[in-house]
């Protein structure tokens, strides 16, 4: 069933807000919502994957290299990845605005 | 049609689901609904329907697993009763945002505290505001028809929307009254297989009841409202259709000699048996009296309720519940509130009574006419309360 993204009108909602689309929600950037970015310092990383498997937001992914990096159109500068990560490879920096 | 057996009003409210093809039943049991809930799990463990009874823990999960059965495309069904509407009161709002027709049975009692098993409504008031369709039985025989009645109005494809049939606790549901029961092939003939307009599997993902933001949570609620303001032309229809293949008509609002009444009585549910009988008595004395019987409350039947209440002058309402602080009765609020623009709206008398089980007599009818007929403003009053 096609739909549009966004119902502009209240007939337009499909009804029980039904979404036909599996994996829609990627469609929404939480990205814009983020105070502050997470910054790795690769020299640090020992790749061992923390930052990976804690990130709430599941947009922390692993580079050919095998070292780690946000996807910033959903990271929402939480900052666990910084806690999370023991050897302190990752840094919180304020986003300018 | 079959003959007519004498049986329990809530025995019989299970009978009804029995007939109607159901695939889930998540029922827990509660004082006056119990025997809805053993008398439906005796007919599901004795292999007399092809349907799944979950025994939950609770009534929160009892509306939680009906809906998501709901959502598989399932036919559900579930009855309750006070605390245990209470329970549910969390997840019905977003059962029917999901517009999934989960059909449910309550057996009205007082809502704690203090404590009382009885009647009154309640229970059921304080789920006013769920978007659910909200109907009221008058009697045995109505408990029967509106529960299958209730599957066909809640999976229509024009309505997709809950349904509650309220049946008043003890005072109708541990009734023994003579009752008719459709045969399997008539009742098959009239309630359709459910055609979801979506369903819930791993083969194909989708999502119900999704997140929303600000921007578009105002349009949704709309929706909703529109959803069920619109479902009673359809339940109309159902009920037409009720009407003509077994002959007893439905009517949003149901009238009892008010030709020619200018003082009219206004119930909800069981009571209305009573009160005809103290219409008919002040009627053999000579008074213009007459009978309003509200059997759909949400949607709130106002065309039809203006049609019936033509010419009437002084309309009695009864409230089985109050809005503590407010202003009184849900039903007569309600009714002053739409009628607020009427220049010929009546006087509206407002009592509160038969709360908690105590009884409602004839005799108490005819001297509230009485005392409606003394009243000069129109605020609301506990009647027969001791001072
Ligand atoms: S800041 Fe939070 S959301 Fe962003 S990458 Fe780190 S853990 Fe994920
Ligand atoms: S938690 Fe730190 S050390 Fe471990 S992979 Fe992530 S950035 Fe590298």
């Amino acid at each position: 069933m096609k739909q549009k993204k966004w119902p502009e009108a209240w007939h337009e909602v499909t009804p029980g807000c039904m979404v036909f689309t599996p994996g829609s929600a990627s469609t929404y950037k939480t990205g814009s919502w983020r105070a502050q970015r997470p910054i790795w310092e690769n020299k640090q990383c020992i790749k061992c994957g923390i930052c990976y498997m804690f990130c709430p937001e599941g947009c922390i992914s692993e580079t050919t290299e095998g070292f780690f990096e946000a996807n910033l159109d959903y990271c929402k500068g939480c900052g666990i990845c910084a806690h999370e990560c023991w050897p302190q490879a990752i840094a919180m920096i304020e986003e300018e605005v | 049609m079959g003959k007519r057996i004498g049986m329990e009003v809530g025995i019989a409210a299970a009978e009804a689901v029995g007939l109607c093809n159901i695939d889930v039943a998540a029922v827990y049991p509660i004082t006056p609904q119990s025997h809805i809930a053993e008398h439906l799990s005796d007919i599901v463990h004795d292999g007399r329907i092809d349907a799944e009874f979950i025994t939950v823990e609770s009534e929160h999960s009892s509306i939680s697993a009906c809906a998501g059965a709901s959502a598989t495309g399932a036919r559900v069904y579930t009855a309750t009763s006070s605390q245990g509407l209470m329970y549910m009161h969390e997840i019905l709002p977003i059962v029917s945002a999901m517009r999934l027709p989960v059909v449910m049975g309550n057996a009205n009692r007082a809502v704690s505290g203090p404590l009382n098993i009885w009647n009154d409504h309640t229970d059921i008031m304080p789920q006013r505001d769920s978007g659910w369709i909200v109907m009221h039985a008058e009697n045995g025989q109505e408990v029967i028809d509106m529960t299958i009645q209730s599957f066909k109005i809640a999976e229509h494809a024009d309505v997709m929307l809950p349904t509650v049939l309220n049946m008043d606790g003890f005072q109708l549901t541990h009734m023994i009254e003579p009752l008719e029961f459709p045969t399997q092939a008539e009742v098959n003939k009239f309630l359709p297989d459910r055609v979801p307009y979506a369903t819930l599997h791993p083969d194909k993902p989708m999502s119900m009841g999704c997140f929303n933001m600000p921007e578009i949570f105002t349009e949704t609620l709309k929706a909703k409202d529109t959803a069920l303001i619109n479902s009673k032309k359809t339940i109309v229809k159902i009920w037409n259709e009720w009407e003509k293949q077994f002959g007893r008509a439905y009517k949003p609002v149901e009238t009892y000699k008010t030709k020619g009444a200018d003082t009219m009585i206004l119930t909800m549910g069981s009571m209305g048996e009573t009160a005809s009988v103290a219409v008919d008595e002040l009627r053999k004395a000579g008074k213009p009296i007459g009978l309003v019987k509200l059997r759909l409350w949400r949607p709130f039947p106002l065309e039809e309720l203006r049609m019936a209440i033509k010419g009437c002058k002084t309309l009695i309402v009864m409230d089985r519940a109050v809005s503590f602080g407010g202003a009184g009765g849900p039903v007569a609020t309600e009714i002053k509130s739409l009628l607020f623009h009427d220049k010929d709206r009546p006087r509206i008398v407002d009592f509160i009574m038969g709360l908690g089980g105590r009884d409602v007599t004839v005799e108490n009818f005819i001297d509230m006419v009485a005392r409606a007929g003394k009243k000069k403003d129109e605020s609301y009053e506990y009647y027969g309360v001791r001072e």
